[in-house]
C-alpha cells in the first residue's frame, strides 16, 4: 500500500483513540469529524470516490451537525465535564479494554493469515453502483425508504414535550 | 513492508471497530456511547468498501450506502431517546436509566 494509506490510517487511529479519550464532549466531536474525513480519503483511495463523497456529506455533514446542534441545545457546561473525569478512572475499564486488546490480536492474525494473491485495487463506477442499486437492490431500497420514514415518525414521537395534565391540586411544592 | 491492500483496509476497519467498542465499554456518558456506535457503523462501513474493492463487486458499496441511511435513523431516534432521559432524570448517567421502573 501507498504512504497515503498509511498517513490516513494513522490519521484515522490517532483522533479515534482522542475520541474516546476526551472529556469535553465537544473536542470530541471534533475529533470524531477528523476521524470520518480520513476514512473518507481511504474511501478514495480503495476506488470509491461516490462513496467518500457520500461520507462527508452524510456522516461529516449532517450527521454531526445533529449531534452538535443537540449538544448546544442540552447546554452542559464545565460541571459535566468535572463528572465525566469522575466517572472515567482506570481501573474500571482496564479489563474491558484488555479483552478488546486481545480480540484485535486475533482478528489481525485471521486476517493475516490466509494471504490472497496480491492484486492491484480495483476502482468501481458510481454507474454500476446506481445499476446495482436500482436493479436487483430495488427492494432493499423500498425497505430503506420505510426505514427513514419510520426514523422520522420516532424521532418526532418521541422528541415530542408532553405537556402536564394533572390538576394543579395534585402538583408539589417542590417542582 | 508490503502488505496487501485488502489486508491493510480489513485491519483498520477491525481496529477502527475495536476502539469503537472499547469507547461503548468504558463511557457512561450516553452521546459518548452514540458517538461510539458511529466509529462501529463507520468501520464496519470501510470493511464492506474493502471487500467491495477485492472483488470489484458494486455490492459491497450498495451496502455502504444502507449503512448510511441506517446510520441516519439510528442518529435521530437515539438523540431524541437521550432527549426524553434527559428531561426525566436531568442527568446523562446510563446507569441512572436502568433504575426505571414501568
Amino acid at each position: 500500500m501507498g504512504i497515503a494509506f498509511y498517513i490516513a490510517a494513522a490519521i484515522a487511529v490517532f483522533s479515534t483513540v482522542m475520541v474516546i479519550t476526551r472529556f469535553n464532549i465537544m473536542h470530541a466531536l471534533l475529533y470524531l469529524i477528523v476521524s470520518l474525513l480520513s476514512v473518507a480519503v481511504i474511501f478514495y483511495l480503495y476506488g470509491a470516490p461516490y462513496m467518500a463523497a457520500l461520507e462527508v456529506i452524510v456522516y461529516a455533514g449532517a450527521i454531526m451537525v445533529l449531534i452538535i446542534f443537540f449538544v448546544m441545545m442540552l447546554n452542559m457546561g464545565p460541571e459535566s465535564t468535572r463528572l465525566e473525569k469522575q466517572w472515567l478512572k482506570p481501573g474500571m475499564w482496564l479489563v474491558p479494554a484488555l479483552f478488546c486488546c486481545v480480540l484485535l490480536i486475533e482478528l489481525v492474525y485471521l486476517i493475516a493469515q490466509n494471504h490472497t494473491p496480491v492484486s492491484g485495487i480495483e476502482q468501481v463506477e458510481p454507474k454500476a453502483v446506481g445499476r446495482s442499486l436500482f436493479g436487483p437492490y430495488i427492494l432493499a431500497v423500498e425497505l430503506s425508504a420505510m426505514l427513514l420514514m419510520a426514523g422520522i415518525v420516532g424521532a418526532y414521537h418521541l422528541g415530542r414535550q408532553k405537556p402536564k395534565i394533572a390538576h394543579r391540586f395534585f402538583e408539589t411544592k417542590a417542582s | 513492508m508490503n502488505i496487501h491492500p485488502t489486508t491493510a483496509g480489513m485491519t483498520l476497519a477491525g481496529i477502527l471497530f475495536v476502539l469503537g467498542l472499547i469507547s461503548m465499554l468504558i463511557r457512561r456518558n450516553m452521546i459518548f456511547m452514540l458517538l461510539s456506535v458511529e466509529i462501529m457503523l463507520n468501520a464496519a462501513g470501510l470493511a464492506f468498501i474493502v471487500a467491495s474493492s477485492h472483488w470489484s463487486q458494486p455490492d459491497g458499496q450498495v451496502m455502504f450506502m444502507f449503512i448510511l441511511a441506517m446510520a441516519a435513523a439510528e442518529v435521530s431516534v437515539g438523540l431524541a431517546l437521550i432527549l426524553q432521559l434527559y428531561h426525566q432524570l436531568k442527568s446523562l448517567d446510563s446507569d441512572e436509566a436502568s433504575r426505571m421502573r414501568g
